[in-house]
């Protein structure tokens, strides 16, 4: 079973890669960009059986910090 | 002092904190791999060095605090053995969930990498009773992922309870309230960006940290 975790940070949590994106984009001379903020995509290739709890733990446990950021999983 | 210094593949602090431990102890330091899954037996100080432990994947200690030897170390700080996290050991201190919030990339983007002023501002705790209170010193920095940050509430309860030992005099890197050092809830743990271990001779250009781990080679 082949998964997407999409981690990104909360709202609030200032992202100065995202920001630091936006003023290159604006820089590039494209316009209308209102905002950036930059996440991680990690991919997962699991047995067919990994409950959703599991998947869960795997992201609370190491793929997301919860302090700073939210997570989503995705089947592909 | 018994104390015993962490290694990661991609520490590279380990060795300017074994020269300062012995500097100030007398004894020196049991280099701990990060695959080992036991502390020396009676340690009185576990210390967590700087450095890119697993080149910062994933995230800035991440995966450094899910290493064996750190089920170990949470227990010793569980039972009240200090742990002092500098630099990338603070990051992993807040991975392991020893101390609270998580440490980011800076605010201003950039690697920042000189001596910065700095504010004691608790000198109750076993990592700085050699201070006074409000008292000026100067500690080098050198990181991208120093600032620092904590939900609201957590910060409020943090800063009621006293337990920022250090701060920025002028902002570094974006860290909320300019913390630059964090103690846990039992006063044990100390987590910190800047490098005491690299004030220690006066050619180092100052010896402001040498106090930090004279207090506790005597705590």
């Amino acid at each position: 079973m082949k998964l997407r975790i999409i981690v990104t940070l909360k709202n609030g949590v200032l992202d100065p890669q995202g920001k630091a994106i936006h003023h290159a984009l604006e820089g590039l001379g494209f316009g209308g960009v209102n905002d950036v903020r930059a996440g991680k995509l990690i991919e997962l290739d699991v047995a067919d059986d990994t409950s959703d709890d599991a998947l869960d733990e795997m992201c609370r446990k190491l793929l997301a910090n919860t302090v700073i950021e939210n997570y989503r999983i995705e089947r592909v | 002092m018994k104390s015993a210094v962490i290694v990661f593949p991609g520490s590279n602090c380990d060795r300017d904190l074994a020269v300062a431990l012995r500097s100030v102890s007398g004894n020196a330091p049991t280099m701990v791999w990060h695959r080992e899954t036991e502390l020396p037996d009676g340690v009185d100080l576990i210390a967590v060095p700087g450095g890119f432990s697993y080149g910062d994947y994933l995230r800035s200690g991440a995966m450094a605090a899910r290493s064996p030897i750190m089920r170990a170390v949470i227990d010793a700080a569980n039972r009240g053995v200090f742990v002092l996290g500098i630099c990338n050991g603070f990051q992993i201190l807040t991975e392991a969930g020893l101390l609270p919030g998580a440490l980011m990339r800076n605010a201003g983007i950039s690697f920042v990498c000189r001596d910065v002023p700095l504010t004691v501002t608790n000198t109750q705790s076993a990592f700085t009773s050699r201070y006074q209170a409000g008292e000026a010193v100067s500690f080098p920095v050198a990181h991208h992922d120093g600032n620092y940050f904590a939900e609201p509430e957590t910060l409020a309860r943090i800063e009621g309870e006293g337990r920022v030992a250090f701060r920025y005099a002028a902002p570094v890197n974006g860290s909320a309230n300019d913390i630059a050092g964090l103690l846990s809830d039992a006063g044990n743990v100390l987590g910190m960006m800047p490098h005491p271990e690299r004030m220690i001779e006066p050619a180092h250009g100052g010896t402001d940290g040498r106090r930090l781990f004279e207090a506790l080679a005597a705590a």
